[in-house]
């Protein structure tokens, strides 16, 4: 059994899919009642600021499953594991989708504040957009092989170089507004606080809750795939 | 110091390979004269020179693609990998060498573009040339990286690019903040910063490119 060699703390994994996806329904409800009816109206947007609870959470679960994606691939590399290969393109997957969520909440919110669907001026739209980008590279690179020792190697290490851009790039949008962007918007930014705090918190961990119930789902149906692949080869 | 001279042994070979074949380096000089001349006529009136500077970043960029391209082309044709591979040598070494040698052939392009781009256009400062050098090293090493992985893949050249520009960006961004800002240190830190990162995460990693 490959369970028994998991250390405790890595005991998420034994959560059933069921519980996590009762678990992800409620938080995400709960979140949507927090977010339209407890959270107070901002001073300076109004009702539309709301969308900040969504487009803030959502990029930063887009971001942990970058990163949970890296460390797979340094798994891969480093120990070797078997499954880490599948878990590093799982993680990427999920953040990508989340990725195009960020894009998709951030281009209704740009319109919203500033009457454009897409502002050059807002660093964390401009960021995921280049890792957009390099994610959508990272899947033409896989399935550009066949699966195999290589395709989870190249995989991984491109993975790598995804933890590596995300600061260089978040850099580089900071000194490319200098001389692109004089004006520097400064949007007042939420004043983090009683029920802003509690709102936002509901929201954060039912996107988490929501992502890893989708991670798991997708990994469970990819190694029933694999499973289903191996039966055919043996009854061939 | 062996390190050293294995890089020397796989560079050299790279060079004396394209003075021999001439592959690369004439279709990179030609490329980029003749992005000079769509330039002129894609910029209507007279353009300025923050305009210009940022086209002559879009050429280099896509020049060096060019010689990216056709990097590991050579290796792919005559099925050398595996030498290289089984060599007894470290084998970033093989990355270090192939990096060395696209540089060459990129600077030799930029030798003849940038004086060409003075012609055409604007005058090339200090900065610029500074830049250039620094924009070079991060191009070739993480672009010969990327071009031994693309190499492997059944798209192969049309991988290349779309590996590489979403990683090119902050390559790009310092490199235009040097060449037009009236302080460009801050810029040439930063590129020296990216040259240095990722040269060590490509020589870190180059290993699991090459072998499984």
């Amino acid at each position: 059994m490959a369970g028994a060699t998991i250390r405790p703390v890595l005991s998420l994994r034994r959560i059933p899919l069921v519980a996590l996806a009762l678990a992800s329904l409620v938080l995400v409800t709960t979140a949507l009642v927090f977010v339209f009816y407890v959270a107070p109206n901002d001073a300076n947007q109004g009702f539309s600021q709301r969308i900040f609870y969504f487009h803030v959470s959502i990029a930063f679960t887009a971001y942990a499953c970058f990163v949970c994606g890296a460390w797979n691939a340094f798994r891969h590399l480093w120990k070797r594991d078997p499954r880490a290969d599948l878990e590093s393109y799982v993680c990427v997957h999920q953040g990508t989708i989340f990725g195009a969520m960020v894009l998709l909440t951030g281009s209704i919110w740009a319109k919203i504040s500033w009457g454009h669907w897409w502002v050059w001026s807002e660093d964390e739209l401009v960021l995921f957009l280049i890792l957009y980008l390099f994610y959508c590279a990272y899947f033409m690179l896989r399935f550009s092989l066949d699966p195999g020792p290589q395709r989870a190697n190249l995989s991984a290490v491109y993975a790598l170089f995804g933890v590596v851009l995300i600061p260089v790039s978040f850099a580089a949008i900071r000194l490319a507004k200098e001389f692109l962007h004089p004006r520097v918007f400064t949007l007042s930014g939420p004043r983090f606080g009683g029920w802003i705090l509690v709102t936002y918190c509901v929201a954060q961990s039912a996107m988490l809750v929501l992502a890893y119930t989708l991670y798991r789902i997708e990994i469970a149906g990819k190694r029933l795939d694999l499973r289903l692949r191996e039966l055919r080869d043996v009854m061939a | 110091m062996s390190y050293v001279r294995d890089v020397g042994a796989l560079a050299r070979k790279d060079l004396l390979l394209e003075l021999r074949a001439r592959d690369t380096l004439p279709a990179m000089l030609l490329f980029v004269a003749a992005v000079f001349v769509v330039f002129h006529f894609a910029l209507p009136g007279t353009p300025s020179r923050l305009e210009t500077t940022g086209f002559l970043w879009v050429a280099i960029l896509f020049t060096a693609l060019l010689g990216l391209g056709r990097a590991f082309v050579p290796e792919r044709e005559q099925r050398t990998m595996d030498g290289l591979v089984l060599a007894p040598c470290d084998r970033s070494a093989i990355w270090l060498a192939k990096s060395l040698a696209t540089l060459a052939f990129l600077a030799a392009a930029e030798v003849v573009a940038l004086p060409l781009y003075a012609l055409f256009f604007h005058h090339v400062g200090g900065a610029i040339l500074l830049a250039v050098a620094l924009a070079d090293l991060g191009i070739c090493t993480v672009g010969t990286f990327l071009g031994a992985m693309a190499v492997v893949t059944r798209a192969r050249d049309l991988l290349l690019p779309l590996l590489f520009l979403p990683l090119a960006i902050p390559i790009v961004v310092g490199a235009v903040g040097a060449s037009v800002a009236h302080a460009p240190g801050k810029y040439l830190a930063f590129l020296a910063l990216y040259d240095a990162l990722f040269a060590v995460v490509c020589w870190g990693s180059f290993e699991f490119v090459v072998s499984e």
